[in-house]
């Protein structure tokens, strides 16, 4: 290797670095003789821009997309809404400046102390938002004292209404204000005020409804009052959702539910007057709907229903009305919630935030019922095969017992489905095994989430012999699968997938799903088969029918000619707790003299018309008692109103489409 | 490895432990790195309108990992770097790659790719792996074998590659950027200056096939420079504010927490590629010429490190890493003042960022290594060893 070389690769490295430095040298001084012109020769231009005007840049947030039933009546829209806010540093004195606007808008002390607490937070150019919802009156007595009121400001943005309020909040959920940890550095959800969608279809369709905020230009002058609005670029409005329910039967099936067994007199009647004047905390909703107080049979005014009603339509899957009551004034989160209102409902045993339809996760009970059928009729079990009920069946060392002591005698599977008589599902259990049941069980949607457009859903559960190992450690005994059989222990579904189950059993088992946004390119009814012979559903579906017109019906409170129309179904009643041995000796309490929290669940699932079904129910009334006496009514009534709307549902006129399970391709 | 002994030389002095390579370390440099570092943890703790959260307090937790970087690059063995930079290029180059099918979105372009505790933007981290890279490429070259035209074809390779696959992410200032420090490098190295010359037409001839090719933003960005007023709305947005927020700034600046133009968030992206014009703004012209001033002692400490080297790869080292630091700090500085267009370059330090603070640590560990091994010859040909 050549040294002379290195020695030239050197010098010449020297040479050019030294060029490299000094061009980097003046490069820099390039730079300080740019930020001198900028700062000192251009500095007073520049600094009359920054101190007497300012631009800046007004996002202008969209309207938010609004709500509609499927007749286009609005469950959410926007109104005017005038606010006030106010910039700290321009008021020369916060406390002061709040107090003169107190004496012209009175404001609660904790809203003060929430001004001045966000106040020291924030630098004290940002503005705080003081009070919204204010009327036109509010805002013409503040805006003739605004020469006394420095840093207070007028606004005019929109604020969301429910039209429905509580009776369809569990669907188009509501919207409140950005927490901090939901900021995303989207300029728009720090705007004061700005709201977004915090459950229901507010939520799962929030960026939607969002739209594109606007960006205009706006110069400003020293005390931050605007000097002139330059054009700038519109935004895109929120795209408004178009739902399945209709608002009319939504509110009925809300109000039905809260009902419940309780009665319905005029507010101003004299009996519905003492009976809120007995009552001592008249905010627990008991004030009434639509100008009717219900009470109950003691003549009290009754306490809401806990619990969940669905209608859906059983070939599109549309879903017609979907209430969880008690619910709770989604327009309240505008005005401002008080803390104490706050407090109180999230404090309510009866849940209102919770959608119980879809979220609301229960033990089946008898209405698990078809389930066993199906798996016993794929099993080869006749259905005209006859198993005896003396009222209990001993396995090994249990005895279970059927909820009618004193037995039910010789029952085929329409017996059994018609006096719900537990001993045959027993009897089914033992020929069957828990992985042949919930394989059935899981065709119909149990055990997994139905993916309808509502955020929370939850999967419920079909235990397995693997799903028990794998959670508990402990291998599946053999009455498990009985009590399973009976829609019992470890079983948990909900509504939506009890009306699911429903539906799909009466639309001759093709899978339908529920969906509560029309999506009107899609045409009803594609919806795959479900690989059920017809005569085990059309077997199913008589055993329901007799289920409710039966001569031995649990369902005969509905029994025909109750409505012009015949519906088939099944009850349910549900322990919420296990009935000791010492109690069964004593002889089980009834529901009514049990505590409420104790009370059996009652559920009602069903179709009408049971000759040519169209609509599906499904009704939980939580610690309802009888699922006969206090669901199958609910449920009944709910269906008629259905029926009376006439949707135009009809069964499809072309023969389904037959879709084979495999490759979801039609045949 | 095994070296030749340089024939007409002594015998090469004994391998240096540790214990005098931190004793050689260039804590006059590290000095420097930590003041610039609090500087632009005090400009992120404005950013933050007074808060550690979300920024200062992050950037100061990097800052502290990414030093003990420095001194392990600085102590390792030169040749271990001479070693490294393949491999580094190789890994660099599958991220760049990487970062097509996983990549982040961030500002219309595909750069990052979320390591789940970090971001790395590996485009940012091939600045420095190509200045490893060439000088260990012209490391093993002669005068003779530089001046052959052929000779250039792998070291261009090495460099388009990346540079088009950036251009195309699309990141039009880092491969610019990435561009020219390789150019500055291939001028050190000894290339022909009519070489440069040929370059230069060809790339004025092949500007409009390159236009053609830019983004809709991108060449928004561009005539945007041209015309800043057109689009106030827009673009020219962040120049126009930019100006005023350090316009004025004045002579001394508002006083730190004081930036009404930043706080009030008429500046964007202040805590990225607009934090000089911040700090600018708070602290004037004086606090700016500062600034300016320590980053010019980052880069003269590159230059002085890299004339006393012995060894070819030594001074093509430290030379590179203060050009990656300089051309760093012009671009942002001519970008925020609006001599260059907006592209969207941070300042390494001052900018809440971590892949471009990594390639600012890694280029100063270079150069302190270069320091510390200034005596270590390093044969041409012999890489067996490793």
């Amino acid at each position: 290797m050549a040294r002379g070389s290195d020695q030239d690769l050197q010098r010449i490295l020297t040479r050019r670095a030294l060029v490299l430095g000094g061009a980097q040298l003046v490069l820099a001084g390039v730079l300080g003789v740019r930020l001198h012109y900028l700062q000192i020769t251009e500095g007073a231009r520049y600094r009359t821009l920054s101190e007497k005007n300012q631009f800046n840049v007004e996002l202008l947030p969209a309207a938010r997309g609004r709500i509609f039933d499927r007749q286009g009546r609005p469950l959410a829209t926007n109104r005017e809404n005038f606010r006030i806010i106010v910039i700290a540093e321009q008021t020369g004195d916060l406390a002061a400046t709040l107090q003169r606007l107190h004496r012209l808008i009175p404001l609660p002390e904790y809203e003060i102390e929430r001004i001045m607490h966000d106040a020291s937070e924030k630098r004290g150019f940002v503005p705080i938002q003081v009070v919204e919802n204010l009327t036109r009156e509010d805002i013409a007595r503040v805006a003739v004292q605004t020469p006394s009121l420095p840093g207070i400001r007028l606004e005019t943005g929109h604020s969301r209404h429910y039209p429905f309020a509580a009776s369809a909040v569990h669907v188009t959920g509501y919207v409140a204000p950005v927490w901090p940890s939901e900021q995303t550095g989207d300029p728009t959800l720090e705007l004061p005020g700005f709201r977004i969608g915090k459950s229901g279809i507010e939520k799962s369709y929030d960026i939607d409804m969002r739209g594109e905020s606007g960006r205009r230009q706006i110069e400003v002058n020293a005390v931050g009052r605007t000097i002139r609005k330059l054009p700038g670029v519109a935004g895109a409005p929120g795209r408004d959702v178009i739902l399945t329910v209709d608002a009319e039967l939504q509110e009925q099936v809300s109000i039905r539910l809260e009902r419940g067994q309780s009665r319905p007199i005029p507010a101003d009647s004299r009996e519905a007057r003492r009976a809120l004047s007995a009552v001592r905390a008249p905010d627990l909703g008991v004030a009434g709907t639509r100008g009717l107080v219900n009470l109950d049979h003691t003549g009290a005014v009754a306490v809401p229903e806990s619990g969940a009603a669905i209608v859906m339509d059983i070939y599109r899957g549309d879903i017609l009305a979907l209430a969880s009551t008690p619910g709770f004034d989604p327009n309240a989160f505008n005005k401002g919630l008080t803390p104490r209102d706050w407090d109180r409902v999230l404090a309510n045993p009866r849940s209102p935030m919770s959608n119980k339809a879809i979220a609301g996760r229960y033990a089946p009970g008898s209405t698990f019922k078809p389930m066993v059928c199906l798996a016993a009729l794929a099993d080869g079990v006749a259905p005209d095969e006859r198993v005896y009920c003396p009222g209990h069946m001993e396995l090994g060392d249990g005895l279970f017992h059927c909820w009618n002591r004193h037995g039910h005698g010789w029952v085929d599977m329409f017996d059994a489905l018609e006096q719900s008589c537990d001993v045959y599902f027993y009897e089914m259990a033992k020929r069957l095994d828990i992985d042949r049941i919930a394989e059935m069980a899981r065709r119909f949607g149990f055990g997994e989430e139905l993916g309808i457009e509502l955020p929370g859903e939850r999967n419920g559960l079909v235990p397995s012999e693997e799903w028990k190992l794998a959670n508990t450690g402990e291998g599946w005994q053999e009455g498990e699968t009985v009590i399973s059989a009976i829609g019992q222990g470890y079983l948990l579904a909900t509504p939506l997938q009890m009306v699911t189950m429903m539906a799909r059993l009466a639309n001759r088992g093709r899978a339908v799903v529920p969906n509560l946004t029309r999506d009107p390119s899609e045409s009803g009814g594609r919806f795959r088969n479900l690989g059920i012979p017809y005569e085990h559903l059309s077997i199913v579906m008589e055993g329901l029918h007799r289920a409710v017109n039966g001569r031995r019906a649990t369902g005969g409170v509905l029994r025909s000619p109750r409505y012009g129309f015949e519906i088939a179904g099944k009850t349910g009643s549900v322990q919420v707790r296990r009935i000791t041995r010492e109690e069964r000796l004593r002889g089980t309490v009834a529901n009514e003299d049990r505590p409420w929290h104790e009370r059996d669940h009652a559920l009602f699932v069903g179709v009408a018309p049971a000759d040519q079904p169209l609509y599906a129910a499904a009704v939980v009334v939580e610690h309802g008692g009888s699922g006969g006496r206090m669901a199958a009514p609910i449920a009944g009534d709910i269906l008629a109103e259905t029926i009376r709307h006439n949707f135009g549902g009809h069964p499809p006129t072309v023969p389904l489409p037959v879709i084979s399970r495999r490759d979801g391709r039609p045949t | 490895m095994t070296r030749l002994p340089v024939p007409g030389r002594d015998l090469e002095p004994e391998r240096p432990g540790l214990y005098q390579k931190i004793e050689q370390l260039n804590w006059g440099l590290i000095a420097l790195l930590i003041v610039i570092a609090s500087i632009g943890c005090a400009t992120l703790y404005s950013a933050g309108r007074g808060a550690w959260e979300p920024w200062a307090l992050q950037q100061m937790i990097r800052f502290a990992v990414g030093l003990l970087l420095v001194f392990v690059i600085a102590l390792v063995d030169i040749r271990v770097l001479l070693a490294c930079a393949y491999p580094a290029y190789a890994v660099t180059l599958i991220l760049i790659i990487a970062v097509e099918f996983v990549g982040e979105t961030g500002m219309g372009a595909r750069r990052w790719i979320d390591f789940g505790v970090l971001q790395v933007q590996p485009s940012e981290l091939m600045k420095i792996v190509l200045v490893l890279v060439l000088a260990r490429h012209f490391h093993g070259m002669t005068h003779e074998r530089i001046g052959r035209p052929e000779e250039l074809v792998l070291p261009l390779v090495l460099v388009l590659v990346p540079v088009i696959l950036i251009f195309r992410q699309p990141d039009l200032g880092t491969a610019a950027m990435i561009l020219l420090g390789c150019g500055v490098m291939f001028f050190l190295a000894g290339v022909r200056l009519w070489k440069f010359a040929l370059v230069l037409l060809m790339m004025v001839a092949s500007v409009p096939i390159v236009w053609s090719m830019l983004d809709t933003y991108q060449k928004n960005r561009i005539l945007t420079f041209v015309n800043p007023e057109s689009d106030l709305l827009g673009t020219g947005y962040h120049i126009m504010q930019s100006k005023i927020a350090l316009g004025s700034g004045g002579l001394f600046g508002k006083g730190f927490l004081q930036g009404s133009q930043s706080h009030l968030n008429f500046l964007p992206e202040k805590q990225t590629d607009f934090a000089f014009t911040m700090f600018a703004e708070e602290f004037g012209l004086v606090g700016a010429l500062f600034l300016l001033m320590l980053f010019m002692l980052v880069v003269a400490y590159g230059l002085a490190i890299g004339l006393r080297a012995s060894s070819q790869f030594a001074r093509l080292l430290a030379l590179g890493a203060g050009v990656t630091v300089f051309l760093y700090v012009f671009v942002n500085v001519a970008m925020v003042t609006e001599l260059i267009p907006v592209v969207g370059a941070p300042l390494p330090l001052i900018s809440y960022g971590g892949t471009a603070m990594l390639t600012f640590l890694i280029a100063i560990g270079f150069m302190v290594s270069a320091h510390v091994h200034r005596d270590v010859q390093i044969g041409r040909d012999t890489m067996a060893g490793f």
